[in-house]
């Protein structure tokens, strides 16, 4: 749809007289500028002295969360490992602990292994998580000596839901217990 | 000639080179710092206080990377090109006085002595005695071909750039070369063009003459502003500085002369660039901004030794003045297309130069002051913003031909209209 020429505004350019048309003087219009820029306040972020504050909706490392008693949320059904494009979650799942299974947790995550060499960050497995047990903080600076350092297993991922939680920067989405919009039947059903 | 010491010349080659590399690398650092500044940024701060030590960093950087030879390449020019380039940057400095120079003496005339008087041979020897018992911070002083010398490597700088976009056998590093090499032939012109007035007047192409000359009469930015424009401008050109970066401007042309160039042999390209930028701010200072002349400053100290070295700080600091005042340019100015590059140098710098130098020589043949030029240029620095503003027309109304649309027809569509 293309805009009528109705709804266009023409904006007139200054024009230029003789002075400016010298350039010189134009020139060190421009150099006065940027000489301003020269001793004006700097903007940029420090970043290792100073820590970014990320958009609350910033793709960065996982974490497992946990429920109200402090277990792994995580029910072991999959799904991320399905969702995730670059097969980077590995899970083995177990039959749940007894006391577990009083409260209606049939599995749980054995282990639970993401190579964060691998991931891609698009945020699928938060998605797919039908318990909003794995979800991506805004943690950025990711960094380690070795691949065998970046493979985060269980206790490491769990470790990120406390260091989080705790620090403020990544309250917990979604209400302890509660299930997510992703775990909701389909309207009409 | 003055006496040749091989060993006081290889001292001041290796100072002189080394002093030279090492304001190059801080040039690299001082242009980061400056764009990051003019950019509301920091820029390097990492290693060293401040990111004093990054040029080191940066060049152990420039070894340690791997050195890759694409296997299409002419492999001697590839490599020569490199080592073209960075060669004849340096030896550009050979004839540049760096500090407190004494003007070479003039020729004796060659007449029949009177007797008891002594002859020419006599005479020359005493004046080129007096002459070597001074110490001058030039490689080769003396020599009278001087700037022609800086002029003549200058262009064979254009070497460097063809055997590097011809050797890399790809089309694009040729066609770089090929802007390139075009930009440093037309700048040549009004670089030589601008400075021919100084010579006129001074009667020599000796940088220490053209220092002596200006002690006395007053610095030539005085005397020829647009000229001083008009070099400083060209030897940007030259050193491919912005505003004429071509080569570098890998957003819209895919690299210049230099894309198949790795690690260290790229360093030599870059490296190229910040001599000449070096040389050009020493021949600026030197021929339009009185050398180590300021004011007389330089003259207070009587001790010779701490007056020699009070006069280096200033003809350095202005060169490094010079330096700083490029990257401030490059900040401001947005980077030319290539017609506009090319209409700037062949429409404008030539013929100003050629009035110029014109004016020059006007007055030089009728005697007026020299005052008489300070006038000329501003007139014709007028003149061609006159000229340009008649030419063109205004931005609203310009006399170029723009195509009317038709009225009724949406904007924006205006190909599926016809």
């Amino acid at each position: 749809m293309p805009i009528a020429e109705s709804e266009v505004e023409w904006v007139e350019e200054a024009r230029l007289g003789l002075w400016e048309q010298l350039y010189i003087p134009a020139l060190l219009d421009g150099l006065k500028t940027t000489l301003g820029h020269m001793v004006s306040r700097k903007i940029t972020e420090q970043y290792p002295e100073q820590e970014p504050k990320m958009p609350a909706n910033y793709r960065g490392v996982h974490r497992l969360n946990r429920d109200a008693a402090g277990r792994v949320k995580c029910v072991a059904c999959y799904m991320c490992a399905t969702a995730c494009p670059a097969h980077c979650i590995d899970i083995v799942a177990a039959p749940a602990p007894a006391e577990w299974q009083r409260d209606g947790r049939e599995k749980y995550p054995e282990t639970f292994v993401i190579d964060e060499l691998r991931c891609i960050y698009c945020g699928m497995c938060e998605e797919a998580c039908p318990v909003d047990a794995i979800e991506l903080t805004t943690l950025c600076d990711l960094t380690g000596l070795s691949r065998e350092q970046m493979v985060f297993d269980k206790e490491k991922l769990l470790s990120v839901f406390d260091a989080t939680t705790k620090a403020g920067t990544d309250p917990v989405r979604t209400q302890a217990g509660r299930l997510s919009v992703a775990s909701e039947a389909p309207p009409g059903q | 000639m003055p006496t040749f010491d091989p060993y006081y010349t290889a001292i001041l080659i290796v100072g002189l080179v080394g002093g030279v590399l090492g304001v190059c690398g801080y040039l690299t650092l001082g242009e980061r710092k400056i764009s990051a500044w003019m950019q509301d940024r920091i820029g390097p701060n990492r290693v060293g206080p401040g990111g004093l030590l990054q040029p080191l960093a940066d060049g152990g950087k420039f070894f340690l990377k791997e050195e890759v030879v694409p296997d299409h390449v002419d492999k001697v020019f590839y490599l020569l090109a490199p080592a073209v380039a960075v060669g004849t940057a340096l030896m550009a400095l050979a004839v540049v006085p760096f500090g407190a120079t004494t003007p070479a003496p003039d020729p004796v005339p060659l007449v029949a002595p009177a007797p008891g008087r002594p002859s020419p041979v006599e005479t020359f020897g005493a004046q080129q005695a007096e002459y070597a018992s001074h110490f001058n911070f030039v490689l080769a002083p003396g020599l009278d071909i001087g700037v022609l010398y800086i002029f003549a490597l200058g262009s064979l700088a254009v070497y460097g750039v063809i055997l590097a976009g011809w050797s890399a056998n790809n089309k694009y590093s040729l066609l770089g070369s090929l802007r390139s090499s075009a930009q440093i032939v037309s700048y040549e012109i009004p670089l030589g063009m601008s400075v021919l007035g100084v010579f006129i007047v001074v009667g020599s192409l000796n940088p220490e003459k053209i220092i002596a000359w200006q002690l006395s009469h007053g610095w030539f930015l005085l005397f020829q502003p647009l000229a001083l424009l008009l070099f400083m401008t060209s030897t940007y050109a030259e050193s491919s500085r912005l505003p004429f970066d071509l080569p570098e401007a890998e957003q819209e042309l895919v690299g210049g002369y230099h894309t198949e160039y790795s690690s260290l042999k790229l360093g030599l390209m870059l490296l190229t660039e910040y001599v000449h930028l070096v040389t050009a701010s020493f021949m600026l200072s030197v021929l339009f901004l009185g050398g180590w002349n300021l004011f007389g400053l330089e003259s207070l100290v009587t001790d010779p030794v701490l007056g020699a070295v009070l006069k280096l700080l200033v003809l350095c600091t202005k060169m490094v003045g010079l330096c700083v005042f490029a990257q401030f340019v490059r900040w401001t100015i947005p980077r030319f297309r290539f017609d506009q590059l090319m209409n700037l140098a062949w429409k404008v710098m030539i013929p100003l130069a050629l009035l110029n130098l014109v004016a020059v020589i006007f007055v030089k043949q009728f005697g007026a002051g020299l005052v008489v030029l300070t006038g000329v240029n501003a007139l014709l620095f007028f003149g061609a913003g006159l000229m340009s503003a008649r030419a063109s027309g205004t931005v609203t109304n310009p006399k170029r031909p723009v195509a009317k649309q038709p009225p009724g027809l949406p904007a924006g569509v205006t190909y599926a209209a016809r």
